[in-house]
């Protein structure tokens, strides 16, 4: 199950009428679902919106009680083909992912989606991951929008409000046969806030339903010259009735009209940060009273000409604040304003950052610009980010050497069973030669870094085998490496990647770790999950679907952390002269959903006078040289550094924190590469045995003898240390 | 910097503005929940976001919250609710809280603490980033410097080691930081707001509560201030950890080395056993004041390490150099002589592995570490992994040299060792193997190892003795280069690799101008990368006229 439990907001979507709401942006639009009457909902996992997927599995009886349809998909394509149901029948279906790596997956099936057209409300809701914190290349979920004709909603920053456009995306949905797009952006996905609840409402017609009712409509299928006619009325109808929907019920916003000549026209995810740089220049206040009409597009696709007419008619100019590349709004705004005949200004990236997030910093600073060239002497504020880095005074002076503030990129947790894969990878490699290793999307991914420095490229969620492709000649004294995660290997990896090298006969080495989970979008089941689930099916082994494939050569290792066999065994793929793809699969359970469910276990035990044994690993600092070997095949955040206990060394010892939880990488690093034999493992036990304190008696007994004459050696030349 | 003109921001219409900036995983995500739990229960507006994911695996991340008061809002308001920032804006945030020191210049460097108005609360502790721990020497970066960055850079700065007040209290360190804040007095809540907050959160709420207020005290005392830097010109002296930190066992130790100082000075005998009492009195007679802690520190090893015998040869090894030390107070010859003479003397081979596996002292240490309670039981198991080679080497010579040339005996222990051997120090059959292996002692000094490693010293030390009648302060690098011979198996390999370029050079640059700088340039070198390439460079990188070159070759 996943990372988190959501057993307490889950409850929350029980709420009825009147009570209030409060929680994460992403929780606010599960309940808005089941407030809208919602049929069925599909998505796959992914920051930011994981969450959103994650309370639905745990809400199972709220959603049967609501006959509400909900599946964990099997990749983004198939979630936006299960929006078909919307298709012919009048169900209100909601999808959900990460956007743009997922709305690329899932684009074939949206596009025919919008071409025919839907009869239910579907929404597509988009995680936008872009900008700090950001996992994926940096692109526009707003091309899919306008490529495939979706429109797209982009609500301000405010609970209430993204819950009111989930309604909202329903009903323009529906009044405009085509599906819409709710962005979220990242920080809104984990923005916390409230709003006034609803009661959750049953849909009028159920999936059931619809299934013991088949109906078709022939034009509504994507085959000329049904196609040829889709794209007629993407313009004809179904443009005009969206016109219709977002003017009538006031969709987009226009505050403080009347206020100045100028206009700021804004995307309502950026809405309030463009309040907060209107503050800070004395233009705006909390409560949003700006003195230079805003127009907030709440829709940013269609861009409604007549309302941006209409906005700018008494001006001089606008300022368009649109994040993100290309400028697609620019560009549309430009096209409006000219065909029209405007004479206002319109600036935008001339003035605002061409690419990047919208920081507060970005918009003060582009507004300042504007503001001073139309209104010079009406903005009061100043504030110290506007001044030059050399000002003593900026925010960004500097303060603090950069040399000391490293980077801190993520990596793999302690206790992590890939952190052993990656150390016996480049154990193989000190034997074999480096190879071309492709790298895939999740954790494993981390591994391009120090301290492993492996992989090259990824290429996308489960193409680690594909992106390897090319890179496998038979002329070529090795072959090349892929690593794919389970996530990714279920996801698509199964097909086009070691499916593809069967197909093509391959050489290359296919590593497939399976930690059990799709770890890195918070621990979500997937086929091979090994945790026995009551409503998915699971246990599912990785191994029989790429023997089922076609595969000859692979082979399963359970636990990951015996490095010397991992190596052992890869030095032996890498050299075997068997043609065709050689497939290993990984296998050791993630470590934080691991200790998520064994740690409050083991302490239970404990109370309950079980024999527990706590491991975990040190390091002997008498032994160790301070060379720091260790660190350089294993990463791990546990295992660091400390300064020198001995009065005669100078370089730091190596140490393991108080966080170890004993996997026993550190073991097995040690021993695998020969290392160094300064690492121990202590076990503590709890509630011994008569057995267990038997045996220490006697051990006592006889390590206390042979240690006397140790010690009684060593004290005629060593004096009881100087207490500090 | 505002002028005169107000606006609704600068007359305080604003929110209460926090950045926590924290590592994933350490909780930054529940404080900031306890944060608005406290501002949502005193009646303000709270909002908070953060970026989550995969980017937060164990990396840097900034959590954000702003709070402002409920209930000003007018009906001709545009907004019923106040729009509230989701990043934090350079120059306009109140409070950090920063979980670690780096983290803290982190905060200073991206202008999120500011000295006109942020009041700082970082936790002074460090954990330090990959690059500092994967150095083969000493990586990591200077904390002082971070300690002076976050008293200049904040205009009230709260320090304190959280980690290790949230861990005497068996909590985590949000827990403690959350104390600090409620202790800086910043928010305008009363402290049991804030604590009911923790109780409200229901999850280890006694131990949270407990490093709460040992937050909270801390913040009711002054952060701390760098270490001095070392003042004056002259020679820079080298004690450990000279412009290093805040680590208050680094801090402890400095102050425990120098009273070690002046007890050597005055009474050296009570530094060692009975057993060394004669060698004490040698250090006190024979070798200068500056020099007689390490010296000290080297006769006890020593003579652990081999016997009071091979004291006597450490002292007229060090004795060497000191014979040229010039009489200027300092004696940094003769103190890292004694320092690297005595570290190499005791090099770690597997008799003095096992040794240090079975003092009662370290099996203690062990017992404090996995915080053992008295009389819990503890097992401890050693990773070892010992190679043929090295076992040839800690056998008498002729012995020795047999088990390295017999095929079987290889195979023997390539089988036994291949995969490692795990031994259990705590019990009978692993402690008496240990027992015996450090009971080879006397016959080390007939291992082919001992005899290897005797030569060796020697032909470092008459090389430094040889610089150091034209150049001093070549001599004590050559002397320092010891420092490149360490780790084990592959990793000593390459230090021996490294030292005998070392020492070749040195041999050339005697003379020349710049001659210790430029061995501190090739020493740092030999560390900065495990298979030698800098160091490759770096001795390519120098000029082709000097005479180094052909020396090396």
């Amino acid at each position: 199950m996943a990372e988190r439990s959501f057993a307490h907001e889950v409850r929350k979507l029980r709420m009825g009428a009147g009570s209030t709401f409060t929680g994460e942006g992403i929780l606010a639009v599960t309940k808005a679902l089941l407030q809208s009457g919602v049929a069925y909902v599909g998505g796959y996992q992914g920051a930011p919106i994981s969450h959103l997927m994650d309370v639905l599995g745990d809400a199972h009886e709220i959603l049967d009680e609501l006959d509400v349809h909900f599946e964990n998909s099997a990749s983004e394509a198939t979630a936006a083909a299960m929006l078909a149901a919307s298709v012919n029948y009048p169900l209100r279906g909601a999808i959900t992912f990460k956007s743009t790596v997922g709305t690329n997956v899932a684009s074939d099936a949206l596009a025919n989606l919008a071409s025919g057209g839907v009869k239910g409300g579907a929404l597509v809701i988009v995680g936008e991951d872009y900008g700090e914190g950001s996992s994926i290349m940096q692109e526009r979920s707003h091309a899919f929008a306008m490529k495939s004709q979706m429109w797209l909603l982009d609500p301000r920053p405010n609970i209430d409000a993204i819950v009111r456009s989930v309604e909202a995306g329903f009903e323009l949905s529906e009044a405009s046969s085509t599906p819409v797009m709710l962005q979220l952006r990242l920080r809104s996905c984990h923005l916390y806030g409230s709003f006034t609840a609803k009661d959750n409402v049953r849909p009028p017609m159920t999936v059931k339903d619809a299934a013991e009712h088949p109906s078709r409509q022939l034009d509504r299928i994507v085959l000329p010259p049904a196609s040829f006619l889709h794209e007629k009325e993407k313009i004809e109808d179904r443009w005009p009735a969206a016109v219709d929907y977002i003017t009538s019920h006031g969709l987009n916003e226009v505050l403080g009209e009347g206020t100045s000549d100028i206009g700021i026209i804004v995307q309502g995810g950026v809405y309030n940060t463009l309040n907060r740089a209107m503050e800070l220049l004395g233009v705006s206040d909390a409560y949003g009273n700006t003195q230079i009409p805003t127009y907030v597009m709440n829709v940013t696709y269609p861009v409604i000409d007549s309302e941006i007419l209409d906005f700018v008619k008494d001006k001089r100019a606008v300022l368009l604040v649109e994040e993100g590349q290309p400028d697609y709004i620019e560009q549309n705004l430009n096209a409006i304003l000219r065909r029209a005949g405007s004479d206002v200004a319109l600036h935008g990236k001339d003035l605002l950052p061409v690419a990047g997030e919208y920081t507060a910093t970005a918009v003060t600073r582009g507004l300042h610009a504007y503001l001073s060239k139309y209104l010079p002497n009406v903005a009061p504020g100043t504030p110290t980010l506007l001044l030059p880095h050399s000002d003593p005074r900026s925010p960004f002076a500097e303060r603090v050497s950069a040399e000391v503030v490293r980077t801190r990129p993520p990596g793999l947790c302690t206790g992590c069973p890939e952190r052993p894969i990656f150390s016996a990878l480049k154990l193989a490699e000190r034997e074999t030669g480096e190879h071309h290793v492709s790298a895939d999307i999740g954790c494993h991914l981390f591994a391009i870094n120090e301290p492993f420095n492996l992989g090259a490229t990824t290429m996308g969620y489960g193409l680690g085998s594909a992106g390897a492709a090319a890179l496998n000649s038979k002329d070529a004294d090795r072959p090349s490496i892929a690593v794919m995660g389970d996530g990714g290997f279920w996801h698509n990896g199964l097909t086009s990647g070691v499916g593809n090298a069967v197909f093509n006969q391959s050489d290359q080495l296919v590593l497939v770790v399976d930690n059990a989970y799709s770890a890195a979008t918070g621990g979500q089941d997937v086929l091979s999950s090994r945790a026995d689930s009551e409503l998915r099916s699971t246990k599912h082994p990785i191994e029989k679907a790429v023997r089922g494939i076609g595969v000859k050569w692979a082979r399963t290792v359970t636990n990951t952390y015996q490095i010397g066999k991992l190596r052992d065994l890869f030095v032996k793929a890498l050299t075997t002269e068997e043609p065709g793809p050689k497939v290993i699969v990984a296998q050791s359970e993630c470590s934080l959903n691991k200790q998520r469910r064994e740690k409050p276990l083991r302490a239970q035990a404990i109370k309950d006078g079980k024999r527990v044994v706590k491991e975990r690993f040190g390091v002997d600092a008498d032994t160790c040289t301070g060379d720091h070997a260790c660190i350089r095949v294993s990463g791990c955040p546990s295992l660091t550094i400390k300064a020198n206990p001995d009065p005669m060394r100078t370089d730091p010892v190596a140490t393991v924190l108080d966080s170890c939880v004993g996997c026993g990488t550190c073991g097995a690093n040690a021993h695998a590469a020969s290392l160094c034999p300064s690492f121990y493992r202590s076990d503590l036990v709890y509630n011994p045995t008569w057995r267990d304190t038997g045996l220490a008696r006697l051990r006592k007994g006889w390590i206390g003898a042979l240690s006397r004459g140790v010690e009684r050696r060593a004290a005629r030349f060593e004096v009881a240390e100087v207490t500090a | 910097m505002t002028s005169d003109r107000t606006t609704s921001w600068t007359t305080g219409h604003r929110p209460i503005t926090i950045a926590i900036l924290a590592m994933g995983g350490e909780g930054g995500g529940v404080l900031a929940d306890w944060i608005v739990a406290v501002g949502e229960t005193a009646g303000y507006h709270a909002q908070n976001t953060s970026v989550a994911g995969v980017a937060q695996r164990t990396g840097a991340t900034v959590y954000y919250v702003e709070l402002y008061p409920s209930g000003d809002a007018g009906p001709d308001d545009a907004r019923s609710e106040p729009v509230l920032s989701l990043f934090p804006t350079p120059g306009e945030v109140d409070v950090v809280i920063a979980s670690e020191l780096m983290e803290a210049g982190r905060a200073i460097q991206r202008g999120f603490c500011t000295p006109d108005r942020t009041t700082l609360i970082a936790s002074t502790n460090r954990v330090y980033s990959m690059d500092e721990k994967l150095a083969l020497g000493d990586g990591r970066v200077d904390s002082n410097t971070l300690l002076e960055a976050a008293h200049a850079g904040a205009q009230r700065f709260i320090g304190a080691d959280f980690m290790e007040l949230a861990s005497a209290a068996r909590s985590v360190i949000s827990a403690a930081l959350f104390g600090a804040l409620a202790g800086s007095g910043t928010l305008p809540f009363p402290r049991t707001g804030f604590e009911d907050a923790i109780r409200a959160s229901g999850k280890g709420v006694d131990a949270s509560l407990a490093a709460f207020a040992s937050g909270y005290d801390a913040a009711q005392r002054p952060a701390p201030r760098p270490t001095a830097a070392p003042s004056g010109s002259g020679p820079v002296s080298v004690t450990i950890g000279r412009s290093r930190p805040v680590d208050p066992a680094e801090e402890a130790a400095e102050a425990a080395a120098k009273r070690r100082e002046e007890v050597a000075a005055t009474d050296p005998g009570s530094l060692v056993g009975p057993a060394l009492q004669a060698h004490a009195a040698r250090v006190a007679a024979d070798f200068p004041a500056a020099a007689r802690s390490m010296l000290l520190h080297g006769v006890v090893r020593t003579a652990v390490f081999q016997g009071p015998r091979y004291t006597e040869a450490y002292l007229d090894r060090v004795a060497r150099l000191a014979a040229v030390e010039p009489d200027d107070g300092t004696a940094r010859l003769t103190t890292e002589a004694a320092r690297h003479v005595a570290l190499w003397m005791c090099y770690q081979d597997t008799i003095q592995v096992a040794l240090q596996k079975i003092r009662r002292r370290r099996l203690d240490g062990v017992r404090a570490e996995a915080k053992a309670a008295d009389d819990q039981l503890l097992n401890v198991h050693e990773y070892l992994h010992p190679q043929l080679d090295e076992i040839a080497d800690t056998l008498p010579v002729a012995l020795g040299k047999a088990v390295a040339g017999s095929a079987w005996f290889g195979k023997l222990v390539r089988k036994v060792t291949h995969n490692g051997m795990v031994v259990n120090t705590t019990g009978a059959i692993g402690f008496s193997m240990l027992w015996a292996m450090a009971a080879f002692r006397p016959l080390r000094p007939r291992s082919l190892r001992f005899a290897r490693e005797q030569t060796a010293i020697d032909a470092w030390l008459d090389l430094a003795l040889t610089a150091a009648a034209v150049d001093y302060d070549l001599a004590c690098e050559i002397v320092e280069c010891q420092r490149v011979l360490k780790g084990y198996g592959a990793t000593h390999q390459h230090g021996e690799e490294s030292f005998t370029t070392l020492l070749a050079q040195a041999d050339a640059l005697i003379g020349a101008e710049d001659a210790a700088a430029t061995l501190v340039r090739l020493r740092d070198a030999a560390l900065a990368d495990e298979d030698g390439t800098a160091l490759c460079s770096a001795v390519a990188a120098l000029p082709q006229s000097e005479p180094a070159l052909s020396h090396a070759h």
